[in-house]
């Protein structure tokens, strides 16, 4: 009897965030046979936490908007090292997705005149977010799962997929453990579509869920898949930072969206002293214009804690440095002058969140917040069109996949990104399965696999891999923070190289159902590839460009950086990291993101 | 803390250090990293977002994440075992797939017909205020705490019934049928869908659920009797009955979407 149960479809979708349940809606929709797995239950995944919510150019709030202004403030957040083709399918088709939801049931909060409202976020230069309170992640989870589970598609929850595999060279068949019982079952598949998230619990303070280990990349990675942009981690300026135990959970930007001011321990409001060359011309520069902005006066700019959070976080950093910190190592976010019902309304798991966890009431006394790491921007190589990786049948959507974002996510563009690019790799998946045959089944290899899973448990008393995982998270913490140097970078490689022999011992006890440490000792395999390929980009890339910077390269080089990717990919049993061109703009894409904000704006009554 | 395997178990005893601010579910993940790393238990968001870590705190169901150490007694140790409603699957986690299966029998969300603005725009045109209840059940996280606490639920063991013919649904489940009846563009009838299959009889507005909803959801007031009253008014009520079968009680769809234009 083999050791794993069999299953055969046209497209297996691994996760269940807004991506795979976007892809997996579509496929299924175009006439795939098609399975979603998801290591949490259905409704869990990590989209849930999304608080302020999505980016669409829908112009309801103000007319000015449109998807050249999108697609500009996009690449301008990420320092031109978008895929240019990417931004600007996101920048035209994230309406069209957002209004779909709603006709899915969604139910967006309303503009005056009835419409989906929107809301002010980081880098957009209109009120762009469309979102429900803040929490935007549950309703389009919510909404997704309720169409997804009357659209045919087979739901396999708590699964954990733990190896892909190929038969002539392209895609064949993926494995997965079920949790409960901990048994292996192996998925036949034409095409595999990865939107397993973010790596965020390599780090210490991060704001992610426990799902964050990288798994698809790392799947993707060792199945011969490209890796891009790795260096570029996103710490989110405004973290809790106290209590400890809540150190790192998530305030969301919508709290500066709707007014909230950043003060040092002087009180003085310092995002003022380090508004950047780039978004000068857009940025208020005094409290008082700020205000107007505030208020609806359509000739006053931003204020510049609006600025993108790469900005911010440095910002913050630097009064932290100069002393001017707040007595927990961070800053003063403050909404309290605001009218405490509109925050209440406005903001109301941010109320419960500080209420609860804290013992601080927000409609009355400033929050202190710090950065955390909160997204990757890097991830997976995909074709803009197809979401195709580089491995043929292996698609990647959502956080997994990089290109969308750049060196900097702007806020809001991760729930639209998974919108717009969860429908395409569906389609593009089920496209593919239609085309090609199945292969032949990787049995012996499975069992292989199979072997390689269960493997801790052959040392019970080997070392306890919540402990590895907690060195790794302060290294990477600690070396591989947010501001890097070549020496520290180093240091990191040579303790992620002491780590991967811990990691060969780790041990798993007890039996195979729900075992979460034996779980734990499978993740420490993904997470080491993410540190490895994340920490040897950022020692490639020897300038400082959005979320990447280096102390002892500051300045960013557009001579040389601005052009290429730095890429990790698997040769024999080694990482080598190479750089490779960006994609050429196009002449239109160029003009775009070189005009002025008049320029691409709609001006009102008329062109363009 | 309970630890066990289908169902079966008993408590064991462990001790941490408590450090200012825990939640329950640090100091849960603090007894699994150091002293039982197989020990099972959900979570996600630590944030009270996801839903995932329900338990029963001192016999309080409660999610773990929001439960602070400091809000607990310190006089005697704290208990934490799983939610009731459901089966035991290991230690801190339950089999809550009946719920899965409810929710499946719902029908979504299903368009009437929409003015020509509606349509030349892609969006449905609904006031704030006419949606602010909806809004108000889609809060909800699928924590299933009130469906444990559901005294339906806990004596009809309706929790395990496959079949669900002639069960209850649960609150969970009666607020997402009324999120759905109350949304100003809903074109489904789900009046008979809420007397029969769900079962709305059973409950007999004790608020048990209410009280313990993380979401602070009015799930009896402002969803479960609101329902009760619309299948009052259909099945009972001989006015009701009569408005009905000639086309039109209070907020009727068909009326609603005569004067959207009624093009369907
Ligand atoms: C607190 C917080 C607030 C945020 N707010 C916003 C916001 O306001 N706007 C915005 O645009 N973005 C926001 N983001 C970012 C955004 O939420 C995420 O980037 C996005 O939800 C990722 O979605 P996804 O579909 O790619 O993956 P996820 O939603 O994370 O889903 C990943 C899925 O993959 C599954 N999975 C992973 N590994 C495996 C495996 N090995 N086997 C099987 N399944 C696997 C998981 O179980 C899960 O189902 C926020 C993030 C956080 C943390
Ligand atoms: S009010 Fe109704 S649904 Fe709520 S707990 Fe009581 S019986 Fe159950
Ligand atoms: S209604 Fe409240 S208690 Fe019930 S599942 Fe939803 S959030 Fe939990
Ligand atoms: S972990 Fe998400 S609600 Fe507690």
């Amino acid at each position: 009897m083999s050791s794993f149960n069999p299953h055969d479809y046209d497209v297996v979708v691994v996760g269940a965030g807004g991506a795979g349940l976007r892809t997996a809606i579509e496929a299924s929709a175009r006439g795939a046979k098609t399975a979603i797995i998801c290591k949490s239950l259905l409704g869990k995944a990590h989209t849930v936490m999304a608080e302020g919510g999505a980016a669409a150019a829908l112009a309801n709030v103000d007319s000015r908007d449109n998807w050249m202004v999108h697609f500009r403030d996009t690449c301008r957040g990420g320092k031109f090292l978008n895929n240019w083709k990417m931004a600007e399918l996101h920048a035209k088709e994230a309406p069209e997705r957002i209004r779909e939801l709603e006709r899915w049931g969604a139910v967006f909060d309303r503009s005056k005149d009835g419409w989906i409202n929107q809301r002010n976020f980081g880098g957009h230069a209109y009120p762009r977010l469309a979102h429900v309170g803040d929490r935007t992640g549950l309703e389009i989870i919510r909404t997704l799962q309720d169409k997804g589970v009357h659209s045919g598609i087979d739901v396999f929850m708590e699964y954990t997929v733990v190896k892909l595999f190929k038969g002539d060279d392209r895609i064949s068949a993926c494995l997965a453990y079920e949790r409960e019982t901990g048994r292996f079952h192996l998925f036949n598949t034409k095409a595999i579509v990865l939107a397993t998230g973010g790596v965020g619990r390599t780090y210490k303070i991060n704001s992610n869920s426990w799902e964050y280990t990288g798994d698809g990349q790392a799947l993707a990675y060792e199945a011969g898949a490209d890796l891009m942009d790795m260096e570029f981690i996103q710490f989110h300026p405004t973290g809790m930072i106290w209590p400890p135990s809540v150190a790192g959970i998530l305030v969301t930007e919508g709290v500066r969206g709707e007014g909230g001011v950043l003060r040092n321990n002087k009180g003085e409001r310092f995002m003022f002293k380090y508004i950047s060359p780039l978004f000068a011309k857009e940025t208020a520069d005094t409290e008082e214009e700020a205000k107007r902005w505030l208020e609806g006066d359509k000739t006053a700019r931003r204020p510049p804690e609006l600025l993108t959070r790469d900005e911010v976080a440095r910002a913050i950093r630097a009064e932290v440095k100069a002393g001017r910190g707040s007595p927990r190592g961070g800053a003063f976010l403050d909404i309290s002058w605001r009218d405490p019902e509109y925050v209440k309304r406005k903001l109301p798991s941010m109320y419960h969140q500080f209420m609860e966890l804290a013992g601080v009431d927000i409609t009355k006394e400033p929050m202190e917040v710090g950065p955390t790491m909160h997204y990757h921007m890097g991830g997976i190589r995909v074709d803009a069109e197809s979401a195709m990786t580089t491995v043929p049948g292996l698609f990647a959507a959502g956080e997994c996949a990089a290109g969308l974002h750049g060196a900097n996510r702007l806020g809001g563009n991760s729930l639209s990104d998974l919108l717009v690019f969860g429908k395409r790799a569906g389609e593009y998946a089920a496209r593919w399965a239609k085309e090609h045959p199945a292969t032949k089944p990787p049995a012996p290899l499975a069992e292989a696999a199979v072997a390689e899973a269960l493997d801790p448990f052959e040392r019970p008393k080997g070392e306890n891999p919540f402990t590895i995982q907690e060195s790794l998270r302060e290294t990477m913490h600690e070396y591989v923070g947010m501001i890097r140097t070549a020496d520290e970078l180093k240091t990191a490689l040579e303790k992620i190289e002491e780590l991967k022999s811990r990691a060969r011992n780790a041990g798993a006890f007890g039996n195979r159902q729900y075992n979460t440490g034996w779980h734990a000792s499978l993740d420490i395999g993904h997470m080491l590839v993410m540190a490895e390929a994340i920490t040897r980009s950022a020692l490639a890339r020897e300038e400082s460009r959005g979320a990447h910077t280096r102390d002892d390269f500051p300045k960013t080089d557009e001579s040389k950086w601005a052009t290429v990717n730095v890429v990790s990919r698997k040769t024999g049993d080694r990482m080598t990291t190479v750089l490779e061109p960006l994609p050429r703009w196009s002449e239109e894409a160029k003009r775009i993101i070189t005009s002025k904000l008049e320029d691409v704006s709609t001006q009102a009554g008329g062109a363009p | 803390m309970w630890r066990g395997q289908g169902g079966k178990g008993f408590y064991v005893d462990y001790e941490i250090k408590r450090e200012v601010g825990m939640v329950v579910l640090d100091a849960v993940h603090r007894v699994q990293a150091s002293q039982a790393n197989d020990l099972a238990v959900r979570w996600n968001c630590k944030a009270g977002k996801c839903g995932s870590c329900s338990a029963e705190v001192n016999g309080v169901p409660r999610l773990m994440c929001m439960t602070r150490l400091d809000s607990l007694p310190t006089d005697a140790p704290i208990t934490v075992a799983p939610i009731k409603s459901f089966p035991g699957i290991k230690d801190l986690v339950t089999d809550v797939s009946w719920n899965y299966r409810v929710n499946k029998r719902i029908p979504p969300l299903t368009p009437k017909a929409l003015t020509p603005a509606e349509r030349l725009k892609g969006e449905f045109n609904m006031q704030q205020r006419d949606i602010d209840r909806v809004q108000e059940f889609r809060k909800c996280i699928e924590c299933f705490l009130c469906q444990d606490v559901c005294h339906v639920l806990r004596d009809a063991e309706k929790a395990t019934d496959p079949s669900l013919e002639g069960g209850f649904y649960g609150p969970r489940f009666m607020i997402r049928i009324a999120g759905l009846e109350m949304h100003p563009k809903d074109g489904v009838d789900r009046v008979p869908l809420t007397k029969k299959e769900a079962g709305i009889g059973f409950c007999n507005i004790t608020k048990c659920c209410t009280d313990v909803c993380p979401e602070h959801i009015k799930i009896t007031d402002n969803g479960i009797i609101p329902m009760k009253e619309r299948v009052a008014d259909r099945y009972y009520d001989p006015i009701g009955i009569i408005a009905h079968a000639l086309g039109g009680n209070g907020k009727d769809k068909a009326g609603a979407a005569a004067e959207d234009g009624g093009a369907r």
